[in-house]
């Protein structure tokens, strides 16, 4: 789960980490008042869950009051890469000396936390991996001692030879750490860390995204989620505890497992349509549970025809088709329904279909991918 | 042979008298896996379809001989169940548990690999030999003892590659499935291994999907040091970047993970890679000649 850079950087300054005095806003007047307050030129930042914000022209600096209200009437006006801004981040400007990089994530591959760190700051970093490798400085902490002194110090003294600096980037390195630990993180992030005119350190950017799989221990990390920001077809599917993710096609598609549920959107893809999202029913999925994913899925209006391929092994393909059947006849369905079942009780399924008016069955997944992507072209 | 389960695998299930565990454990009776014990805290005594319940695994270890052992146990405790399979000595632990959090999987792969046992999963359908025995949730029934390893990332597509490779009469040595989590106890390397010296196994089947770069590392793997021909097949070319395809581990994140790049590292390495699961068969049997 992902949070809004101004929740992040409430977390970090709760952990000690300074970020540049600032306040949220949600109409361009809010943010008038807070640049007056604040008495100094200002950075006014698009809120939104989306990455390359600066880019995008979410991201504006003002030196007057007047100005920053008129940015911001600016930002809050337009979608940003299609996201609407409701809240922006006013914050003051600093007269910036040095831009470093510091993030913590999993290392996937060795299995550990991987403290990261780079004199090369406030750019795309995984542009700066690809380029210059040689400017990023890592080290994996060992499961069962943690984050040692020594590793904060050693990456500290990669960014800076001055005493001081070394001292605040270890503290700051500290602080990222245990919120990384402590919350259940899957990344923490600030980019930049700057160094200003004045020597002192500042998380001019904020970026913490949460282990979803964690959630259940953290309420107090649950209740920073913005259902509002959310697909409201992903809101509805995740109550019904399915797997969903909307997507951008006319194909819509109903499997179970999530390994199967790619290979059948690619296959759809193969054979020239693309998939409208990606949808697992799950394991032993109840016919109520499959009647609302085939409902989700015709809720999106850019479906114009469904998929369905279940692999029947604990799920029943009779039990599939129950569902199926009942969302079918409650409601006048004009759209076309591939249905392809096989494994545990297939032909007990098929039997339920059969008969259906804009029901096509077919065997295996290929057929059922090239049929779907045939009515729908014609 | 065949790796990790055959039939002198002597299995505990942690959590037995739970829904899922209690039903498998009928499965797994059915298909002729030796059964010897479960460990629920509280349910000892008890009794799962003959199979003798007690309260810790080191009970069950020591009255069974328990060799292998299969968690069914929830996600906020499946971390200790784990710990105490490992502590018990048993050197094969399966777990099939799904949601557990990343950074307790941390600590569990780091513990379980110092004292020297394996973890096969979490988030995954097990491990099964078939004719021999199946350890996990796998529909045993499209199963067919043979030639070919499989190792994979996901559940039901490799039931898909599976069903087809059996109805084409490729059957399988063992089949191993890793798991969806970002950190999982075995990856791909760590089977492939076990696959290229198994006498049983002739080629192996590869099935990843997007998310992390184990797929690439496997790649590096199968061109250096096997000798076992392998096919691959990656799941997730429509996935967009930053967005979580139903398993934890299935995200395209921060320009890694994409199957485009998992695909281009297969064949950069000279390793076919099927379009869909029912073209697996058909590059099966250009590198085999004929049935098992």
């Amino acid at each position: 789960m992902r949070v809004y850079e101004f929740q992040a950087h409430r977390i970090f300054s709760q952990k000690g980490i300074p970020s540049p005095p600032g306040e949220v806003a949600e109409t361009p007047q809010e943010v008038k008042q807070i640049a007056e307050k604040l008495g100094k030129p200002v950075a006014v930042k698009a809120q939104v869950l989306v990455g390359g914000r600066g880019k995008a022209g979410g991201i504006k600096l003002a030196p007057t009051p007047e100005k920053a209200q008129q940015v911001a009437q600016q930002i809050l006006s337009s979608p940003l890469k299609g996201v609407p801004v409701k809240r922006v981040l006013v914050q003051e400007a600093l007269s910036i000396k040095e831009e470093y990089y510091l993030g913590i994530t999993i290392d996937r591959a060795q299995k550990k936390v991987v403290v990261m760190v780079s004199p090369s700051g406030g750019v795309d970093i995984e542009e700066v991996a690809r380029s210059t490798p040689e400017k990023i400085f890592k080290i994996h902490v060992d499961p069962l001692l943690g984050f040692k002194s020594y590793q904060a110090n050693e990456l500290a003294l990669a960014l800076s030879k001055d005493k001081n600096l070394v001292k605040g980037i270890t503290r700051i390195l500290f602080s990222l750490y245990h919120i990384f630990v402590e919350m259940d993180c899957s990344l923490v992030e600030i980019n930049p860390l700057v160094v200003t005119e004045e020597n002192s350190l500042f998380a001019l950017d904020a970026k913490i995204i949460f282990d979803d799989n964690a959630l259940w221990r953290h309420p107090e990390v649950s209740s920073l989620r913005d259902i509002d920001a959310e697909d409201p077809l992903e809101v509805r599917a995740k109550e019904a505890e399915l797997s969903y993710v909307r997507l951008k096609g006319n194909i819509g598609c109903i499997v179970n497992g999530a390994g199967l549920a790619m290979a059948t959107m690619d296959l759809v893809k193969h054979y020239g349509a693309e998939p409208a999202n990606f949808l697992d029913v799950g394991g032993g999925a109840s016919s109520e549970k499959v009647g609302r994913a085939l409902d989700i899925v015709l809720s999106d209006e850019r479906v114009e025809a469904v998929l369905v391929n279940i692999f029947g092994g604990i799920t029943r393909c009779d039990i599939v088709a129950e569902g199926l059947v009942q969302v079918i006849s409650g409601k006048n369905m004009d759209l076309p329904l591939v249905v392809r079942l096989a494994g545990t009780n297939e032909e007990e399924g098929r039997k339920k279909l059969e008969s259906i008016k804009r029901v096509f069955l077919a065997t295996t997944m290929d057929e059922a991918a090239k049929k779907v992507v045939e009515v729908v072209k014609g | 042979m065949s790796i990790l389960v055959d039939s002198d695998t002597r299995l505990m299930v942690q959590g037995i008298t739970g829904r899922e565990g209690s039903f498998h454990t009928h499965q797994m009776l059915e298909y002729g896996t030796r059964v010897v014990a479960g460990v629920t805290p509280g349910k000892g005594g008890e009794r799962v379809d003959g199979v003798p319940v007690y309260n810790t695994v080191k009970e069950a270890v020591r009255d069974t001989g328990a060799n292998t052992s299969v968690v069914f146990v929830p996600a906020k405790f499946a971390p200790d169940a784990i710990y105490e399979a490992t502590d018990a000595g048993i050197k094969l632990i399966v777990c099939i548990t799904e949601g557990i959090p990343t950074l307790d999987m941390v600590k569990v792969c780091y513990y379980v690999k110092m004292k020297g046992s394996r973890l096969i999963g979490p988030n995954c359908a097990g491990v099964i030999s078939p004719g021999k025995s199946k350890v996990g949730i796998m529909p045993a029934s499209i199963y067919k003892e043979g030639r070919l390893g499989i190792v994979s990332r996901s559940g039901t597509l490799t039931y898909e590659v599976v069903y087809n490779l059996t109805r084409a009469n490729f059957g399988q040595s063992t089949c191993v499935s890793i798991g969806g989590d970002p950190v999982i106890g075995s990856s791909f390397i760590d089977i492939l291994e076990l696959f290229e010296k198994d006498p049983q196994t002739e080629a192996v089947v590869l099935i990843g999907e997007i998310g992390g770069t184990d797929e690439e590392e496997a790649a590096k793997f199968i061109r250096s040091k096997m000798k076992k021909p392998v096919v691959a097949l990656v799941a997730g070319k429509t996935a967009p970047p930053g967005k979580r395809m139903g398993h934890a581990g299935a995200i395209i994140s921060g320009g890694e993970g994409s199957a485009q790049q998992k695909i281009k590292t297969f064949q950069k390495f000279s390793i076919p890679v099927a379009e869909s699961p029912l073209q697996v068969v058909d590059l099966v049997r250009s590198i085999l000649s004929g049935g098992s």
